[in-house]
């Protein structure tokens, strides 16, 4: 730094240790509720400190359900959530890594064409065509179903951009030396292409992994039976009543759960996390 | 950009690489965007089994209804609020973090993990610290004075929103500002106070015009989350309510076409929504091509 300032160091611990207490609070209020009974949470006075129905509250939400409002247990939810997020992370992957070969690696017509009707489906966000998706997914008899929580949401350009990218930084002389070695396009992607490749898929993985986990809208829309619903969809689900009957102990049980995967792939995998926001953005 | 070497001899290989995003892609998204489209210009009875085509009736009857126009003015003002608050204070977070500080990188990993948070479960923990009887922080409120109640009053109710829509994207923002920050070469701040000038007068002079370039990229990013991910937490908190006072644009779309109501004024409303993230779509890109230079 220009000068060092000891006040200017306390200001800066202040304001951070300030912020990260405002980020922390909601999820904290949220699982000191999630370790109390019914009547302390609804009461309006509920203390600050835990209480001593955790594992009667998360047992029941896991594994029982609420009684009136949510009757389908929560595990269940999160298996569909894991399902559904890592179909659409490993899915978007496989996809676009493909595509992306062809289009740097091949030359043949229609090739931009190609690259152009991808890449214009980044502009397009799901939530702008809804119902025309609903009844295509409706058409295939998809509701309902993995497939139809998946399929619609890796149609995107992301993955193919960032492979693409990647590919372009890869050297020439790679493949003409597996050329050389007398290596074909299957065993070039095999042997060279999908090894280099590592980091990136994993950045992607982890970025999609999380949107997966976190799409609501579709999910919300797609499906009509309780046992196919996400966890992320399940939470609303449990406050739709009067608020006096909602078992808000147990829906905040169950935000922890549905918090906990994401965020946990953010602190763990925080380098590849990075690196994956700020490419998939480019 | 192109490859140099590459593989000429495979005629229908490259049709195979590319068939399953091409196919998945017309399936999921050009159908239903035509579909989109034509269905804008269609009116649907009740049960879906007569449609005409009636021209840009649903859009003249879109633009006729005061609801329409009170949603985009909801969307206005929900997007400045946000996207304001959040690089503001994101971007206070990060000059902090900015100095050498031994604890930065814990700070760090403190700051960004609400990103993993899914918007409606970053809504429903907001609404329950301010639910009007059981919020913990409610009774302060009303303590204050304060008839605090976001399930009747819409200003409560937006206020709401916008406090849980930043709360999820200042972790974004202050990772982008961060680099930013990190990015800007410190000779030019070491000559700046050499010229005898102090911290405020060296962020506000240097610093931040030399950051531009990521505030502005982050202002259009901002825009576009608040148009389409704040979906789930309106949904979780208020459902566009009370009385229409937290229904966005998006919102509206979803909740005019729901159980078959309104389908073509629906799609009239997706529309014109498209037009507006393809103008902001391109905006980021022109932009983008001048940062990859810079």
């Amino acid at each position: 730094m220009v000068e060092h300032r000891p006040w200017n160091d306390i200001i800066a611990y202040a304001i951070l240790t300030l912020g990260v207490f405002i980020v922390a609070f909601p999820v904290y209020v949220a699982m000191i509720a999630s370790t109390h009974d019914a009547a302390t949470v609804v009461g309006g006075r509920m203390p600050l400190l835990p209480g001593g129905h955790t594992l009667e509250n998360y047992y029941r939400a896991v594994f029982v359900g609420g009684s009136r409002t949510a009757p389908e247990p929560v595990g269940h939810l999160l298996l569909n959530s894991f399902i559904s997020a890592i179909g659409i992370a490993v899915g978007k992957i496989c996809i676009s890594i493909l595509s992306a070969y062809a289009v740097v690696y091949f030359r043949f017509p229609f090739r931009k064409t190609a690259f152009w009707i991808i890449f214009v489906t980044l502009m397009l966000p799901v939530e702008v065509r809804i119902y025309p998706t609903y009844k295509v997914v409706a058409d295939l008899r998809m509701l309902d179903t993995y497939a139809g929580l998946i399929l619609p949401l890796i149609a995107s350009a992301t993955g193919t951009l960032l492979f693409r990218q990647f590919f372009m930084t890869v050297p020439d002389e790679l493949l003409e030396a597996s050329r050389i070695d007398g290596a074909g396009p299957f065993r070039f992607f095999k042997d060279t292409l999908l090894p280099l490749s590592v980091t990136t898929i994993s950045a992607l993985f982890v970025i999609q992994f999380i949107y997966g986990w976190n799409q609501y809208l579709w999910p919300l829309l797609i499906t009509t039976q309780d046992s196919m619903q996400t966890i992320v969809t399940g939470i609303k689900k449990m406050l739709t009543t009067t608020d006096e009957l909602a078992e808000w102990q147990l829906a905040m049980a169950t935000a922890v759960l549905a918090m906990l995967p994401p965020v946990a792939v953010v602190v763990f995998m925080q380098r590849l996390f990075v690196r994956g926001l700020v490419e998939t953005e480019k | 950009m192109e490859k140099s070497a590459v593989f000429n001899r495979s005629k229908l290989l490259p049709y195979a690489l590319l068939a399953p995003q091409l196919i998945i892609t017309f399936v999921f998204f050009y159908w239903p965007a035509s579909q989109a489209v034509l269905q804008s210009f269609k009116r649907e009875d009740a049960f879906g089994l007569v449609s005409e085509f009636v021209g840009l009736e649903n859009y003249q009857a879109v633009f006729a209804q005061p609801e329409y126009y009170k949603a985009m003015l909801t969307t206005l003002v929900f997007s400045t609020l946000v996207a304001a608050l959040s690089l503001s204070i994101a971007l206070l977070f990060a000059t902090q973090a900015d100095k050498n500080l031994k604890a930065a990188p814990v700070y760090k990993t403190f700051m960004i993990w609400p990103y993993a948070v899914a918007p409606a479960v970053a809504g429903v923990l907001w609404f329950f610290i301010f639910h009007p009887s059981l919020g913990t922080l409610a009774r302060p409120l009303r303590g204050l004075g304060l008839d605090w109640n976001p399930l009747l009053n819409g200003n409560h109710a937006m206020a709401l929103v916008v406090m849980s829509a930043v709360w999820k994207q200042i972790a974004y923002n202050f990772l982008f500002f961060l680099a930013g920050l990190q990015s800007i070469p410190k000779s030019v701040i070491e000559a700046g106070a050499i010229d005898g000038a102090g911290p405020m007068r060296r962020f506000w002079t240097i610093i931040f015009p030399l950051l531009s370039p990521t505030t502005f990229f982050l202002l259009v990013v901002n825009v576009v989350y608040v148009f389409f991910d704040t979906f789930g937490i309106i949904d979780a908190v208020t459902a566009g309510g009370p009385a229409g006072a937290t229904t966005t644009m998006v919102y509206k779309v979803y909740a005019d076409g729901r159980l078959g109501g309104d389908l073509g004024g629906s799609a009239a409303q997706s529309v014109v929504l498209m037009v507006i993230v393809i103008a902001l779509t391109a905006v980021q890109f022109k932009y983008v091509e001048r940062r990859v230079q810079y």
